[in-house]
């Protein structure tokens, strides 16, 4: 009913360009997430698809309709804005009610739909109150739940609980994702928190420097990245890199041989490996512990291998300390090859 | 050691609250009374008994209280219509310095254009000619297009002199109002024009009270314009000007106060506006 797609959607800002051919298809229903860090561009994609920026090149659509050159109001979409942007000038039901009075409800149709929208997000005790007198997290439900009232097909969400306090956030993210499986509007949702990312998203956009470096599902992005951006900049802590380099179908550095991938010969290698997936005790990598991080769960090692270090998951009542030698074993099937010199995994992503 | 400290923090503390109190209490006490005691005496003096004026030295308090003096001047040739004249310049500035320094001030805020900084400069410049300079060669022009000696004239003159005022501060209050609360309203629906409508504006209606009480008494003590432009239809304190400097005292005083009343009617008026809060706490 409502997709939305982008075409090599160019978007320049003075001399700096800050979408670079954006091509992006979102399926009617989905839950799209734009993650990249700072200046990658995914509030700007976000905002073209408002309609808040003109796009330079391309095209925006939204179901069959090209809307790149409509005004905000006539893209049927509703925005949370990161500020919140709530309307400080008016109670909480007249903000609510903003978007159906703008689009000619009915007196009756208006207030049923509110009643309802304030349902959804618990806002009923609050209605006949100004935004000053709420808290971040009812403002924050207050600009959600005037986005969604209005029907629109399609919901955009700029960073929307970044502006919450941790526990809070947490929160609230289950609950947004409550209120996608209700109401099952197509969303596109910008954040810079890959754990935000992971835990919500249907399909994430994955941004760096106004590009899309991948598109996948939240365990194929964590299992498989396209590179070593992806890699690093999803998970907490990253996957870990390793220097190497290929010979013989093998990849070996000072302190381990592995088998690897073939046809590289003489080529630098990075083997991608998530802490997680290193096994302690037997095992072909040789390092030295340099730091044990009790944590409750499990414990986090830091390990020197060869000239890198990296992090590594053991259980919690681990006996290794530092200083101490040991043995890794990272599973094969979680390793993934990068090649040093352009950061971009071997096997194409699935 | 904290739980030891603490109760003498407190009266510390506290101490320094009713210090601080006293002191912003006494100045605004003492500027209170800075500008109502002269009103006061004003108005004591219009009030009474024409030959109270002289007494000395003065009573404090009304002893001997006559309207005579104020209701001879109230009803005296010109005051009432002058008095007319000048309510309808004060609310005509006000409506077109309004209508054109509202949008010029959102565009300065809003929107960044070629020469952008030449116009927040250029405002100015209708400040630097002292409008004694300026009098005699308007006078000219609006005998030549048929303005002069109009209510009209008086107002686009007016208007002229306060608009910078009114750009400038439109511009500072349209910048203090968030543009995502205006992007917010056109992804609900609205067009640019009703963002600004629904929502900066109603936002900026502090900055706008205080512009149009500006306005009110820019125009209402304006003096100079209106006497050279104006000869019958002039307004109050032209119409005060020329006839109260062959008055006696007590004369002069009646105009003074009844010169100050509307003023102060208009001010309290808009003062609700001027302190616009939404909700409590903000």
């Amino acid at each position: 009913m409502a997709s939305v797609g982008f075409e090599s959607v160019r978007k320049v800002f003075g001399k700096t360009v800050a979408l670079k051919d954006i091509d992006l298809l979102i399926r009617d229903g989905e839950f799209m997430v734009l993650l990249g860090p700072s200046g990658c561009g995914k509030t700007t994609l976000l905002r073209c698809l408002a309609g808040l920026e003109r796009i330079d090149a391309g095209a925006v659509r939204i179901g069959d309709r090209d809307v790149s050159d409509l005004p905000p109001r006539h893209r049927h979409i509703a925005m949370v804005f990161q500020s919140y942007a709530v309307f400080p000038h008016m109670k909480v039901y007249d903000n609510i009610a903003f978007g159906l009075r703008m689009r000619k409800k009915s007196k009756d149709e208006v207030e049923r739909r509110v009643k309802d929208g304030a349902a959804l997000l618990q806002l009923e005790p609050f209605l006949d109150r100004y935004p000053s007198q709420l808290s971040g997290g009812q403002r924050q439900r207050v600009a959600v739940a005037r986005a969604i009232v209005t029907d629109s097909p399609v919901l955009l969400m700029d960073e929307p609980l970044s502006n919450l306090d941790a526990l809070l956030r947490l929160h609230a993210r289950a609950e947004l994702k409550r209120l996608h499986g209700e109401v099952k509007r197509t969303t596109v949702y910008v954040t810079h928190d890959q754990i935000e990312a992971l835990s919500m998203g249907d399909r994430i956009a994955v941004m760096k420097d106004g590009q899309i470096v991948q598109v996948d599902t939240p365990s194929v992005l964590y299992d498989r990245p396209a590179d070593v951006f992806v890699g690093s900049f999803i998970g907490s802590p990253p996957m870990n890199f390793l220097k190497c380099r290929a010979r013989n179908g093998t990849a070996w550095n000072e302190a381990f041989e592995l088998p690897g991938p073939s046809g590289m010969d003489g080529k630098d290698l990075l083997l991608g490996i998530r802490p997680e997936n290193i096994r302690t005790g037997e095992g072909p990598l040789r390092g030295r512990v340099l730091v044990v991080e009790p944590l409750g769960s499990h414990a986090l090692l830091t390990v020197q291998v060869g000239k890198d270090s990296i992090k590594v998951v053991a259980p919690a009542d681990t006996a290794l300390r530092a200083d101490e030698e040991l043995r890794l074993a990272p599973e094969p099937h979680k390793i993934r090859w990068m090649d040093a010199a352009s950061g971009r995994a071997l096997t194409a992503p699935h | 050691m904290t739980a030891i400290a603490a109760p003498a923090v407190r009266r510390t503390a506290s101490r320094r609250v009713i210090v601080d109190r006293i002191l912003l209490y006494g100045a605004a006490g003492f500027l209170a009374l800075w500008t109502l005691f002269p009103i006061y005496l004003i108005a004591l003096a219009a009030f009474s008994e024409r030959t109270a004026i002289y007494d000395y030295p003065k009573a404090l308090l009304p002893t001997r209280f006559s309207a005579d003096t104020m209701s001879f001047f109230v009803n005296s040739t010109g005051v009432l219509s002058s008095l007319r004249n000048s309510v309808i310049v004060a609310l005509g500035t006000i409506v077109l310095g309004l209508l054109i320094g509202t949008p010029a001030g959102y565009a300065l805020a809003r929107f960044s254009f070629p020469g952008r900084g030449l116009v927040q400069v250029g405002v100015l410049i209708s400040k630097m000619f002292p409008i004694a300079i300026l009098s005699i060669p308007l006078a000219v022009t609006f005998i030549q297009i048929g303005l002069y000696d109009t209510l009209q004239g008086v107002i686009i003159i007016h208007t002229a002199m306060v608009l910078p005022f009114i750009v400038i501060v439109t511009a500072g209050v349209f910048l203090g109002v968030s543009r995502e609360l205006e992007e917010a309203a056109t992804t609900l629906g609205t067009s640019r024009f009703g963002a600004f409508v629904r929502v900066a504006l109603p936002l900026a209606l502090p900055g706008l009270a205080a512009a149009a009480i500006f306005t009110f008494v820019t125009s209402w003590n304006e003096v100079f314009a209106a006497t050279i432009l104006t000869v019958r239809n002039t307004t109050l304190p032209a119409q005060v000007l020329g006839s109260l400097n062959i008055s006696p005292l007590y004369f002069r005083f009646a105009g003074g106060f009844f010169l100050i009343i509307p003023s102060l009617f208009f001010i309290f008026f808009m003062r609700r506006y001027l302190f616009n809060l939404w909700g409590p706490g903000r």
